[in-house]
């Protein structure tokens, strides 16, 4: 990695991108019901103020040799041995994640102005997703590991503010509650492999770290790899930690379509690609990456295919496609620009998809079950025809964004050359025909075949207002992959990160990878067709299920092992503590009590609180201790 | 035995402990001879300028290092930076003990705690306009004994600080003005408690004199580095430990606490808190680094198991409270481990870097704020009943009180250790101090104990922020002047600790020295 220059120029202002979206949070949040009226404004204006900042900077680090500035902002602790320094790393790998925050996260800004028109709430809703903007900039702006975690805790408050926004539905709070603990999993898994970094190294900048990779034992350098992955896949819902994800979906439809399809979820990406230069010494936590890649993008593909509520089966197929991302990313430095492309090209049809979404609940009365849809696509032609493209770019119709960074994921895979490159590449193709499957049953369901309204519904199109970021984002959708891929290539833009882009020696031809996924893709269209399009859909789910069907539907029982595996053994604990606390101790003293003589009538009574009990509890407290102590100076 | 020798008084040095003795003394004056009317305001007065001026005159003496009264007392930087700390966290609890616009009864202290309760005294007494005073030379007496704790070079004077800071302690937690019998019951346990703790302590004073002929810290200090591995002296230091940690309330001698801070006034369990936590640790560091230094390996072993056990039972048992006082004493339970993470680190003080010391001495200044600022909070929110302390009664505060819950959610986070605030830079610089002196799989456990602890905290806040209100439920007061100060102090102290700690940081290293 290249060491940064200071920042001069334009670049020097790069906190301001981080400043902007956080002073309109805190206008937001502190105003009160003064700001209701313009609010909304005030928090798209920040974040397209950002956006316009963040070109700027682009151009102007573009024309730098090396590609990147760093900006120092404040020393937060320097007292002796300890020396934390807050600064911002402004270059490639950075800049690109700030344009797509900023640029999809304006996108969704002014939707969110027609969407969250009629809730009394807009002008929170507007705080808090500045509030995400703020933090997910320093996430990847940050130049070290605690810049980052500060980030990454702030973008999780902000996640978990908004999918409780509603949190008078019982749903959405509990939604909050898990996407919370889940995450807080992963969380510790990053603080301690920040610690480890401590510990070792006594330094948590990425100049530092990375400079001093080598001087690491091989050991150490697995636990690093494994600890940052756990915190990759809380956040970005990677098995096993993904069962959070579709459950999120119960936050208003803009947040799904930023936080948690577009920016959010994709920051453990962002870690790991981040950390290439500790996965580049360590191939077991590489191996890792990989293993949790491939397995979540086929539950994704999986638990995709069964879900009747629209936003889940977005929610699944984002935890698929982030899938996909692991997946590049692990393989090294030949997937690290596949990967982050697919991201970017995945975080304009998905936020498109999200928005389109929204827009078909929009005008069916917040309905998300596709059973009750149909025949939307005359009622809503924007929707339908924007909707269309970001499906066609998933599902990777050739030449449309999803055909090219797929196949290049695949193709990279494919090109290990050994028999997990085959595996890997295998299972890869397959989660694509999968996509194919669930997406097409998606649109039929949505817009074919004929109206399965509940009688009060009247389909209407959506205003201007959100109509036009759908329109934006479908030319995304259409254009990002090719651009990415050819007139300008990302893997060139990011050689100052992760060197040159080696080229690529190819086991298969790509043209005949290209004409097998997209053989498999049509193959799962056609299986959607003769499934579902060419029936009549039941107004609820058939009961009588394949085993396998019943298992997809249950995100293959993701939640019942997490309840035995964690909760329960969790919950037993906590139970088994407070009744030591409670009885355990009382017991032995009633026993004792009885044994003596004394009055056995509180035996069984549950009761604490008595001196006795307590005096008792030190008592053997001090026996152990002087016991210890003598132990310890005997042995 | 030579001649008696009038022991050298440097009463400079002295002048804080002076200060706050001789307020606690006026006061005591000022109850038997001050007319009733105005005793009050003449009350907090003195308490303020006690205290208030023990902590100018600790910050005078900035920088000393000396060991005077005949060698009873060790002025030094670590013993003035935790003066200071208790000085002010004294004058601050001392704010919440004189708010008078919260309760209708205008005090959160019952006039003649002895009156039965019930009795047609008691009714009487519950109507009448008079308030308390004796609590202020009570409390600034415990002050003093407290500041006198953290400056003991002597076992001896460490124990006449620890009665001289506990027995004023047993009285004012008796005095509650609402829930009579629970606070009586908790005055009762935590005194007979204590005196059981007393006595651990007295009789490993007892050993260790009798192991090395002396009392004083650097007496056995020189006598363990030569002497080595004497069953009398190990089992004095055990029980000598035993009865710090009891103050301390550190898992398992933690009993008594939940019990005692639910019972207690408010503002006296936020004195216990913040004061008490700091004065027990302020000995136990003494106590260890200064007398058992050369025998690390003794005891440090014992204060790993004990900094675990009192983390697992604080972070565990605090999940099922339902009582905000009762979670909080048990998030006090697992700070106290959190500590003894940072005292562990005392061992990588031999080559210079001190840094157990100084960020053990940070985290005791950053807890004592929060936890003080927490506590002040809950004599805010009050039903019919008094204090509304019981977790369903804070659903959808933050509809009532957008801003008391803002505060209590600044609290919840520093305790819980979220970064930006002074609760997540504390816990930074032990656990770093710690990892640094080899001790990781302490850290493992300090932090897997900080997320499960972190889930009580935001529990309380997505109560206050997502949940509906309950019917009829509490109200929060507007506290008059004295909260709003003790209040502003806290909250302001916990995000500028969590943001730029720098300087504090550095005060805390450069205080981190002790003589004897």
């Amino acid at each position: 990695m290249a060491e940064a220059a200071p920042a001069e120029g334009l670049a020097a202002a790069a906190w301001l991108l981080i400043a902007l979206p956080m002073a309109g949070a805190a206008v937001l949040l502190l105003a009160g019901r003064r700001a209701d009226r313009w609010g909304h404004l005030l928090g798209c204006a920040t974040v397209l103020a950002a956006f316009l900042l963040g070109v700027l900077i682009t151009v102007d680090v573009a024309g730098l040799p090396e590609r990147s500035a760093a900006v120092e902002l404040f020393t937060f602790i320097a007292t002796g041995s300890l020396d934390v320094r807050a600064g911002l790393l402004v270059d490639p790998l950075s800049l690109a994640f700030v344009l797509l925050i900023t640029g999809v996260g304006s996108l969704i800004h002014v939707y969110s102005v027609g969407y969250m028109a009629h809730d009394p709430g807009r002008r929170r809703f507007f705080g808090y997703l500045n509030l995400f903007v703020a933090a997910m900039l320093l996430l990847v702006l940050g130049d070290s590991f605690v810049a980052l975690y500060v980030g990454w805790e702030g973008v999780g408050l902000a996640s978990y503010l908004l999918i409780a926004f509603w949190y008078r539905r019982p749903a959405a709070a509990t939604a909050a509650k898990k996407a919370f603990i889940m995450n807080r999993v992963g969380d510790v898994g990053l603080a301690l492999a920040i610690f480890v970094m401590f510990a070792q190294l006594g330094t948590t900048s990425f100049e530092g770290v990375f400079g001093s990779v080598e001087a690491l034992a091989g050991g150490t350098l697995t636990a690093l790899g494994l600890l940052l992955l756990l915190g990759a896949c809380g956040k970005s819902g990677q098995f096993p930690l993904q069962s959070w994800l579709p459950d999120a979906m119960e936050g208003p439809t803009p947040v799904s379509a930023l936080i948690h399809a577009a920016t959010m979820v994709t920051a453990g990406v962002y870690l790991i690609a981040r950390a290439a230069p500790i996965y580049d010494q360590t191939p077991t936590a590489r191996a890792a990456v990989l293993a949790v890649g491939a397995l979540t993008l086929m539950i994704g593909a999986i638990a995709g295919c069964a879900y009747d509520d629209i936003k889940k089966v977005l929610a699944w197929s984002t935890v698929s496609q982030i899938g996909y991302m692991f997946l590049a990313v692990g393989l090294g430095p030949v997937g690290y620009a596949a990967g982050l492309a697919h991201l970017l090209t995945h975080g304009f049809f998905k936020a498109g998809l999200f928005l389109g979404a929204g827009s078909v609940m929009h005008a069916m009365g917040d309905q998300v079950d596709m059973r009750r849809f149909g025949g939307l696509a005359r009622k809503v032609p924007i929707t339908f025809v924007t909707f269309g493209l970001g499906y066609l770019a998933l599902i990777g119709f050739p030449f449309l964004s999803g055909y090219f960074t797929k196949d290049a994921i695949i193709e990279a895979a494919l090109d290990r050359g050994d028999t997990w490159g085959l595996v890997l590449g295998g299972v890869a193709i397959l989660g694509a025909g999968l996509t194919a499957f669930y997406m097409t049953r998606l649109m039929l369901l949505t817009f074919a075949g004929k109206a399965r309204w509940t009688d009060d519904q009247h389909p209407h199109e959506s205003p201007p207002v959100m109509t036009v970021p759908m329109i934006l984002l479908a030319v995304g959708s259409v254009g990002a992959g090719f651009v990415l891929v050819s007139v300008a290539p990302l893997a060139d833009w990011l050689e100052p990160v992760f060197g040159e882009p080696a080229e690529p020696e190819h086991v298969i031809a790509p043209a005949l990878v290209a004409a097998v996924v997209t053989a498999v893709a049509a193959a799962g269209v056609v299986a959607a067709w003769l499934f579902v399009g060419r029936r009549e859909v039941p107004l609820t789910a058939p009961a009588r299920v394949s085993p396998v069907t019943r298992a997809a539907r249950n995100a293959l029982y993701a939640d019942t092992v997490n309840e035995s595996l964690f909760m329960r053994p969790g919950q037993w604990l906590t139970r088994a503590l407070v009744w030591v606390d409670n009885r355990g101790v009382d017991g032995a003293v009633n026993g004792l009590a009885a044994a003596f003589g004394g009055s056995s009538s509180r035996l069984g009574r549950a009761q604490t609180g008595f001196v006795r009990t307590y005096a008792l509890g030190m008592l053997g407290g001090a026996v152990v201790v002087a016991g210890a102590l003598l132990a310890v100076t005997a042995g | 035995m030579g001649d008696i020798t009038a022991p050298d008084l440097s009463l400079a040095a002295l002048a804080p402990l002076l200060f706050v003795f001789g307020a606690a003394c006026v006061g005591v004056l000022v109850e038997a001879f001050g007319p009733r009317g105005n005793r009050q305001p003449v009350q907090l007065a003195v308490a303020l300028v006690g205290t208030l001026g023990g902590l100018v005159s600790v910050l005078l003496l900035a920088g000393r290092g000396e060991v005077t009264a005949g060698g009873a007392l060790a002025v030094d930087g670590a013993a003035l930076f935790l003066q200071a700390v208790i000085a002010g966290l004294g004058a601050l609890s001392i704010l919440l003990f004189a708010e008078r616009a919260l309760d209708p009864a205008r005090s959160a202290f019952v006039t003649s705690a002895a009156v039965p309760v019930g009795s047609p005294r008691d009714r009487e007494q519950a109507m009448s306009p008079r308030v308390q005073t004796e609590v202020y030379p009570l409390a600034t007496f415990a002050i003093g004994g407290m500041m006198l704790f953290a400056a003991s070079n002597d076992l001896l004077i460490m124990f006449v600080a620890l009665e001289v800071l506990s027995l004023p302690l047993y009285l004012i937690s008796g005095m509650a003005r609402r829930r009579r019998l629970l606070s009586q019951e908790a005055a009762v346990k935590y005194f007979l408690l204590g005196a059981f703790a007393s006595g651990f302590f007295l009789y490993g004073l007892a050993l260790v004199y009798g192991a090395t002929g002396s009392i004083r810290l650097s007496d056995v200090r020189a006598y363990a580095a030569v002497g080595g591995a004497d069953v009398l002296l190990v089992l004095g230091l055990a029980l000598l430990v035993v009865g710090l940690m009891f103050k301390a309330s550190v898992a398992p001698f933690h009993t008594w606490t939940p019990d005692v801070y639910q019972g207690a006034p408010t503002p006296v369990t936020a004195f216990m808190a913040a004061c008490t936590k700091v004065a027990a640790f302020a000995a136990v560091l003494r106590l260890l680094y200064v007398a058992f230094g050369t025998s690390e390996w003794t005891w440090r072993p014992l204060v790993y198991g004990i900094a675990i056990v009192s983390m697992v039972v604080g972070a565990v048992l605090g999940l099922t409270q339902t009582d905000l006082k009762r979670m909080l004493a048990y998030s006090s339970i697992a700070h106290a481990g959190f500590l003894l993470v940072g005292v562990i680190a005392l061992g990588a003080g031999s080559d210079g870097g001190g840094s157990g010391l100084s960020s053990t001495m940070f985290y005791l200044l950053a807890y004592g704020l929060t936890t003080l600022g927490a506590f002040a909070v809950l004599t805010l929110v009050r039903d019919g009943d008094g204090e509304a302390t019981h977790l369903s009664q804070w659903a959808g505060l933050a509809q009532r009180s957008p801003l008391t819950a803002a505060i209590m959610g600044i609290f919840l986070l520093a305790l819980a250790g979220i970064p930006l605030t002074s609760g997540f830079t504390g816990k930074f610089a032990v656990f770093r101090a710690a990892i640094e002196d080899g001790a990781w799989p302490l850290v493992l456990v300090a932090v897997l104990a900080s997320a499960v602890a972190a889930f009580f905290y935001v529990r309380v806040i997505v109560l206050m922020y997502f949940s509906a209100p309950a019917e009829e439920g509490p109200t929060v007061g507007v506290p008059g002047l004295p909260t709003t100060i003790a209040l502003a102090v806290t909250v302001t102290a916990t995000l500028v600790l969590g943001v730029a700690p720098g300087p504090v940081l550095d005060l805390a290293q450069r205080a981190a020295i002790f003589v004897g």
